[in-house]
C-alpha cells in the first residue's frame, strides 16, 4: 500500500532524511520510533505530498507520489504533528469542509460521515462548540477526525497521541488499532509503549536513517544482545558471585542486597545461551539457598536507547 | 470547481464569524454614506460619478485588510499544510482564496446599492453610468484583491502582507503622476500602469475593452503569480 524508495531530503546542506526505503503492506499499523528531530516529520511531510523529496520517490495505493501527486493525497487522511485547525470554525463545520476538499462530494454522504468520524472520535456533544474554545486533548481528537473523514485507505499520523490524558490515550490507540485491516496506518512517536501497544512492526529511525525494522517482538529479541538472568541467592555475597563468574558463558555478574538477607545477582550470558539450569545447580550444589531464578526480557525502552545511544565508532577494544 | 467553491465558502465563513467582515464593511459603508450624502447636498445631481471615484479610494484602504490574512494565517498556523496535502490543486486554492474575498466585497457593494435607489426615488439619474461605473468598480476592487492575495502569499505575517498590499497599490496609484511628470514613451508606460487612470470612463458610462482587459490582466498576472508563490512553498 505504502512504498517508500530512497526517500532523501536536504535542508541545505544538512540530510533531514537520508535513503528511508521501506514498505507498508495493506491494512499494517507501522510505527515510526525515533527521538525528536530524526527525520520521522520529515519522512511524513515527504509522503504526503506537502514537502518534495530531494531524491527518491515514494507511491501510496500504486500512486507516485511525485508524478501523480493529486491521486496520491486522495487516498490519504494525514494528521500533522502541530495539529493544525482553523479556530474560528465549528466542530462540525470544519470536519464538512475537510471532507469536501478530502473528496467526498455528494452532501448526504458527507454529513453521514462527519457524524460517524465523530462519533469514533467521542466528539458528538462538541459538535457545534468552536474549535478555539476547546482543550488540547480535544483538539487532537479533531485533527484525529479530520484525518479519519474521508475514510481514506493510507492514514499518516504525526504524534497521534500527544497532549492527551492517560484515558484518552488508551482511547486513541484503540481506536488507530481498530482501523487495522481496512486502513493502512503510519504512526510516528517518540514514546516507546505506543509503538508496543499499536504497531505491528516498527521503524526506528536516527539521524535521518532507518536503525531497524522489525515486528516489537523480534526487536526485542534481535536486540537483547545478552541474555539476562537474575537470581536471588542466601548465601555470601563474594563467594556466590565468584562461583557464578567461573561458569561457562557468564559474562558478567552484578550484585545487589535484596530483602530477607538475600543478595540480587543479575548475571549477563552470553547470546543464545540458557543458563538456568547450569546455574540453578551450581548454586544449589555449593549449598546456598535460591530463593529466585528468572530470565529478563529487555523492554523496547531500553532497545531504543541501545539502538540510538550506539556510537557509529569502533567498540572500545579492550586492554 | 467544487474545490474552489468549498475553498471561497470556507472563506467567506471565516470572515463573517470573525468581526473583520463587519468591521470593514460597516467602516466603508459608513464612510461612502457620508460621501454619497455629501457629495449629494452640495451638488443636488441624480448622479453617482463622483462617488465611484471615493469608492475607489476606500477600497485602496480596505483591501489590504481584507487581504492580508488570506494565505498568510494559513500559512502561520499550519493549516495550509492540510490544503496542500489535500487532493486540492494549488491554483484551485488559490482561485478559491481570490472567489471568497470577491463575494465579500460583492457584497459590500451590494450595500451601497441603496444610493442609487436613492437617486432613482428622487430624482431621474442616467442608469447607464452607474451600472458602467458599478462594472468599473467591481474589476477594480478584484484586481485589488488579486495584488493582496499575491502579496499573503510571499508571508506568514499578516501586517507585512497587508504593508505590501497597501505599497503595491499605491505605487500603481501614483505611477499615474509619475506618468505625468516623466513624459515621453516611459511617461505613457506608466500611466497605462495607473490602476487609477483606467477606471475614469467607466462611470461616465462607457466601457471600453481596453480598461477592461486591463483590470482583468492585473487579476490573472497577481494569481498567477500567487500560485507560482504557493507552488515555491513546497519546494523550500
Amino acid at each position: 500500500m505504502i512504498q517508500a524508495e530512497h526517500l532523501t531530503k536536504y535542508y541545505g546542506p544538512r540530510a533531514a532524511v537520508r535513503d528511508v526505503t521501506f514498505e507498508v503492506a495493506k491494512g499494517e499499523i507501522l510505527g515510526f520510533l525515533g527521538p525528536n528531530g530524526a527525520g520521522k516529520s520529515t519522512t511524513m511531510r515527504m509522503l504526503t505530498g506537502y514537502l518534495p523529496p530531494t531524491s527518491g520517490t515514494a507511491k501510496i495505493a500504486g500512486y507516485d507520489i511525485l508524478t501523480h501527486s493529486l491521486e496520491a493525497r486522495r487516498h490519504i487522511g494525514y494528521l500533522p504533528e502541530n495539529v493544525p485547525l482553523y479556530p474560528e470554525m465549528a466542530v462540525a463545520d470544519y470536519l464538512h469542509f475537510m471532507a469536501e476538499i478530502r473528496g467526498l462530494t455528494n452532501s448526504r454522504q458527507r454529513r453521514q460521515r462527519v457524524d460517524a468520524v465523530m462519533e469514533q472520535t467521542n466528539l458528538t456533544h462538541m459538535r457545534d462548540r468552536l474549535i478555539a474554545k476547546l482543550s488540547k486533548g480535544y483538539r487532537q481528537r479533531v485533527g484525529l477526525a479530520q484525518a479519519l473523514v474521508a475514510d481514506p485507505e493510507v492514514l499518516i499520523l504525526d504524534e497521534p497521541t500527544i497532549g492527551l490524558d492517560p484515558k484518552q490515550i488508551i482511547e486513541t490507540r484503540n481506536l488507530i488499532k481498530s482501523l487495522a485491516g481496512e486502513h493502512t496506518v503510519i504512526l510516528s512517536t517518540h514514546i516507546l509503549p505506543e509503538v508496543s501497544a499499536t504497531c505491528q512492526r516498527v521503524i526506528i529511525i536516527n539521524d535521518g536513517e532507518i536503525a531497524a525494522v522489525d515486528t516489537p517482538e523480534n526487536l526485542t529479541r534481535r536486540l537483547r544482545g545478552a541474555e539476562t538472568l537474575q537470581l536471588e541467592v542466601r548465601g555470601p555475597r563474594e563467594a556466590v558471585a565468584q562461583l557464578l563468574r567461573a561458569q561457562p558463558q557468564v559474562l558478567d555478574v552484578v550484585a545487589e542486597p535484596a530483602p530477607d538477607g538475600r543478595t540480587l545477582f543479575t548475571v549477563s550470558c552470553a547470546l543464545g545461551s540458557d543458563l538456568r539450569e547450569q546455574l540453578a545447580a551450581a548454586v544449589v550444589g555449593a549449598g546456598y539457598g535460591l530463593a529466585e531464578l528468572r530470565s529478563v526480557r529487555l523492554s523496547l525502552e531500553e532497545i531504543f536507547l541501545r539502538i540510538i545511544t550506539e556510537e557509529p565508532q569502533a567498540e572500545p577494544v579492550e586492554a | 470547481m467544487r474545490n474552489i467553491w468549498a475553498i471561497a465558502r470556507r472563506e467567506l465563513y471565516a470572515y463573517f464569524v470573525s468581526p473583520i467582515a463587519y468591521v470593514v464593511g460597516g467602516l466603508f459603508l459608513l464612510i461612502s454614506g457620508f460621501l454619497f450624502s455629501l457629495i449629494l447636498n452640495l451638488s443636488s445631481e441624480a448622479t453617482m460619478r463622483p462617488l465611484f471615484g471615493n469608492l475607489s479610494v476606500i477600497f485602496l484602504f480596505a483591501v489590504p485588510f481584507l487581504t492580508m490574512r488570506l494565505l498568510a494565517e494559513e500559512a502561520r498556523s499550519g493549516t495550509l499544510e492540510l490544503l496542500l496535502t489535500a487532493p486540492v490543486r494549488d491554483s484551485q486554492l488559490v482561485l478559491g482564496k481570490f472567489l471568497g474575498a470577491l463575494l465579500l466585497v460583492l457584497a459590500i457593494l451590494a450595500c451601497t446599492a441603496i444610493y442609487p435607489a436613492i437617486l432613482l426615488l428622487a430624482g431621474n439619474p442616467d442608469r447607464g453610468p452607474i451600472l458602467a461605473g458599478y462594472l468599473g468598480i467591481v474589476l477594480q476592487a478584484a484586481a485589488f484583491l488579486a495584488i493582496g492575495l499575491f502579496a499573503s502569499s510571499l508571508t506568514q505575517n499578516q501586517i507585512i502582507a497587508a504593508m505590501l498590499t497597501f505599497v503595491i497599490l499605491l505605487l500603481l496609484w501614483l505611477s499615474d503622476a509619475l506618468g505625468n511628470y516623466t513624459g515621453g514613451r516611459i511617461g505613457d508606460l506608466f500611466r497605462f500602469l495607473s490602476i487609477t487612470r483606467h477606471l475614469d470612463e467607466f462611470p461616465r458610462g462607457i466601457i471600453d475593452t481596453r480598461h477592461v482587459v486591463y483590470f482583468l490582466s492585473v487579476i490573472a498576472v497577481a494569481l498567477f503569480l500567487t500560485v507560482q508563490s504557493v507552488q515555491s512553498r513546497r519546494w523550500r
